[in-house]
């Protein structure tokens, strides 16, 4: 059992909610939805804080309540709707900008010295969330309903109302770029080291 | 399905086996094109770090200035 001073007090939590709300907007991108998966967690955090194990940070342990609230969410909802039309994002041949006719890399992958190195900083997460703001907006929002929230792609279809095939070419090209992105932002040799 | 990958194929199987179990014949023709393809077998080894920095996103709290 956790003693009572690992617990965090009202206090240490409230003072997160800026940052949850952050989250919670990126992944609802509807203001309202997002205060009330911020409040439920809170309120759920506050009641469960003795459970509160103290082996990550209160950070990490909010967030892992807040995607589970946000799940809760997108299931309540009726059908997500998708934001933007779909057919630029859809090239079944993949994202054709990042490859020669061929098939060919335009620009081949280049050896990543360390990476994990980088999820130590928290400057390599604000790099990975500009990549991740600079995709198109329906590929960006499945990949988080996918890579954040843990969601299975079963499941992404039926929110978002669209195949698994579709589901699976918004995936690949939001990987696709997001390496790219990374690399040219954060691995190309001049990354800081310092987070 | 060809056995004859490209690059671009090769990336879109590496991407779908995170989602999906690939078939028999995907896996054995992206095996043949990562055994000679550096370019892909980098692409998917940064394809494990990107779902390691996605599932520790956000990541590190801002250091605090004093």
């Amino acid at each position: 059992m956790p003693t009572a001073d690992t617990a965090p007090s009202a206090l240490d939590l409230e003072r997160h909610r800026p940052h949850l709300m952050k989250f919670a907007r990126l992944q609802l991108r509807d203001e309202s939805a997002a205060e009330d998966a911020v409040q439920e967690t809170l309120l759920a955090a506050l009641q469960g804080r003795e459970r509160f194990a103290g082996q990550s940070s209160v950070r990490t342990w909010l967030i892992g309540i807040l995607k589970h609230k946000i799940i809760d969410h997108i299931r309540r909802r009726s059908r997500e709707q998708l934001l933007e039309p779909l057919a630029d994002e859809l090239d079944p041949d993949g994202p054709r900008a990042y490859f020669q006719e061929d098939g060919h890399f335009l620009e081949p992958p280049q050896q990543w010295q360390d990476p994990d190195q980088a999820l130590q900083q928290h400057r390599f997460f604000e790099a990975l969330e500009r990549c991740l703001e600079a995709l198109p907006k329906n590929s960006a929002r499945v990949f988080t309903m996918r890579e954040v929230m843990g969601m299975e792609t079963g499941e992404i279809c039926k929110e978002v109302g669209i195949t698994p095939t579709n589901c699976w070419v918004l995936l690949h090209r939001a990987r696709v770029s997001l390496r790219a992105c990374l690399e040219k932002n954060w691995f190309s040799g001049g990354a800081p080291t310092i987070g | 399905m060809t056995l004859n990958l490209s690059c671009r194929e090769a990336s879109r199987l590496l991407s779908q086996a995170m989602d999906r179990d690939l078939k028999l014949t995907e896996r054995v023709a992206l095996r043949l094109h990562m055994a000679i393809c550096i370019a892909c077998t980098r692409f998917s080894a940064q394809m494990q770090f990107l779902r390691r920095a996605m599932n520790r996103y956000p990541g590190p709290e801002e250091p605090e200035c004093k």
